[in-house]
């Protein structure tokens, strides 16, 4: 980022300097990430923790697990992996679609129920704060108290180039944050092509990943055959790291404008 | 006060039971719907952070109504804590696995669909269908048909609860107000000519008492 780029208004001589010169005049997939492996993109798996060396899933970067804390919660290294199997089947996914991107487990989820709102709120400002490039969030609160922290949250990695890629209801609930136009929300298909994802004309979901009959990574180095928002979630959050692996200049909401652009039912997937 | 609190509590005595047919007939509805071998209904007990059977229809329905297993277990935990429906297909794959589905099912099933039950802003337990029909290919329509199904089931769950809350706090309250609750639950389940007697004597009671 250009710091003396001006912040707050563009004088007319800022023109030339904030000028995006090598944006194409049309926007294919070749161009979007053709080529691309996600190297050099970090991407975030806020979930259940991921199980390390899993052969769909590899290496991680690291791991860490928040926990509720007498007053707040608190962000310790994990040694535990996954404590349920749905992070690890995220990250496999996202593995599979950008296979040199780097994975940093998050765990917000697992150690029951009570006080997950907190602990998810907890896990998703340390992961904007930590300045990853994509987050993969898998899950939702219904809770209205969290609502407004996990606003604000949303906008601040919104400008701060962390893309937050959430999971949809499909059920008629007030949940959160996949309802915040700053993240990227995501509903299933029925394609059985990864790399197929369309544009929804009638939001609050915005895209739709493949999510029905994903082979997955299970616990244990194995896989098994699953359905579900879930899935479908880590597909745009991997086609996103591609992207980024090959334009990391993009914001988010030149992100959102690619995925737009090169959706099938937009381009037509060329 | 006491008219009201009598009125509450005949409503909350007779309707858990009613609430708990209804959840007991969105199960059997659900497995009929779907061709599957089995479908339950878990509240999630906040106090204990469990997940509990409160209804269940088919396999296993004989005796896991009221058995408990913890919040973050098992595909029922995930779909709880995820606030996300999950479809999962082959689970016979997987031994370890299926053993610790089984603690939530009663069986080993080949697949299962498991729904969060939402009402209002509160997750209020989890509806799951085991091996539905599998002539197709598992379809988005049925996760439509089973957020459905889900949507009723969260209803009746919610009015369960309320009802079983407003049972604790008349038993709180103490025997007065429980006897009250009973004897209002009777009069209004009694014969037409016994009730009629009873009514009046009521109104004597109450005169004698004015």
């Amino acid at each position: 980022m250009d710091e003396s780029l001006p912040a707050w208004s563009m004088p007319a001589e800022a023109a030339k300097k904030i000028s995006i010169g090598d944006w194409p005049e049309q926007v294919t997939r070749d161009w979007a990430w053709g080529g691309a492996t996600g190297k050099g993109v970090r991407v975030c798996i806020l979930d259940s923790g991921v199980e390390a060396g899993h052969p769909l899933v590899g290496e991680l970067e690291g791991a860490v697990a928040v926990a509720r804390d007498e007053e707040d919660v608190a962000v310790a290294e994990d040694a535990e992996g996954d404590l349920c199997g749905h992070g690890t089947a995220c990250a496999g996914i996202v593995r599979s679609l950008a296979p040199e991107c780097s994975i940093y487990s998050v765990r917000v989820l697992g150690a029951g129920f009570k006080g997950s709102g907190p602990v998810l709120l907890g896990g998703l400002r340390w992961a904007v704060e930590q300045g990853f490039d994509v987050v993969n969030m898998s899950l939702s609160t219904t809770k209205r108290q969290f609502a407004e922290l996990l606003h604000e949250l949303a906008d601040t990695a919104y400008f701060r180039r962390t893309v937050l890629v959430a999971s949809a209801h499909n059920m008629p609930v007030e949940s959160y944050p996949w309802r915040f136009s700053s993240v990227i929300s995501v509903g299933s298909h029925e394609d059985p092509d990864p790399q197929t994802f369309f544009y929804n004309p009638n939001p609050p979901v915005e895209f739709f990943g493949r999510g029905v009959g994903v082979e997955i990574a299970w616990l244990g180095g194995g896989t098994i055959r699953s359905s579900g928002n879930s899935f479908a979630t880590p597909h745009i959050a991997g086609i996103s790291a591609l992207i980024l692996s090959k334009h990391p200049e993009l914001t988010p909401f030149q992100l959102k404008n690619v995925l737009y652009l090169t959706a099938n039912n937009v381009g037509g997937g060329r | 006060m006491t008219d009201l609190r009598a009125a509450v509590a005949a409503g909350a005595l007779g309707s858990e039971e009613s609430y708990r047919e209804l959840l007991q007939a969105i199960v059997e509805c659900a497995r009929a719907i779907f061709g599957a071998k089995a479908s339950s209904i878990f509240l999630h007990d906040e106090e204990t952070d469990e997940l509990v059977f409160e209804a269940v229809a088919g396999e296993g329905s004989g005796d896991l109504l009221g058995v408990r297993f913890p919040s973050s277990r098992g595909v029922a935990g995930w779909v709880l804590v995820t606030r996300q429906p999950l479809v999962i297909e082959e689970l016979e794959q997987d031994p370890r696995f299926a053993r610790e589905v089984a603690e939530s099912t009663g069986y080993v099933p080949k697949g299962l669909m498991a729904v969060p039950l939402l009402h209002d802003e509160n997750t209020l337990g989890v509806l799951e269908v085991l091996d539905r029909t599998q002539q197709a290919a598992f379809s988005l329509a049925e996760m439509e048909l089973l957020g459905l199904f889900a949507n009723e089931a969260a209803i009746a769950l919610d009015l369960l609860q309320r009802a079983r809350e407003a049972r604790a706090v008349l038993q709180e309250e103490g025997a007065e107000a429980s006897a009250l609750a009973r004897l209002s639950e009777r009069l209004a389940k009694a014969e037409p000519e016994k009730r009629e007697a009873a009514e009046r004597l009521i109104n004597a009671i109450d005169e004698l008492l004015s």
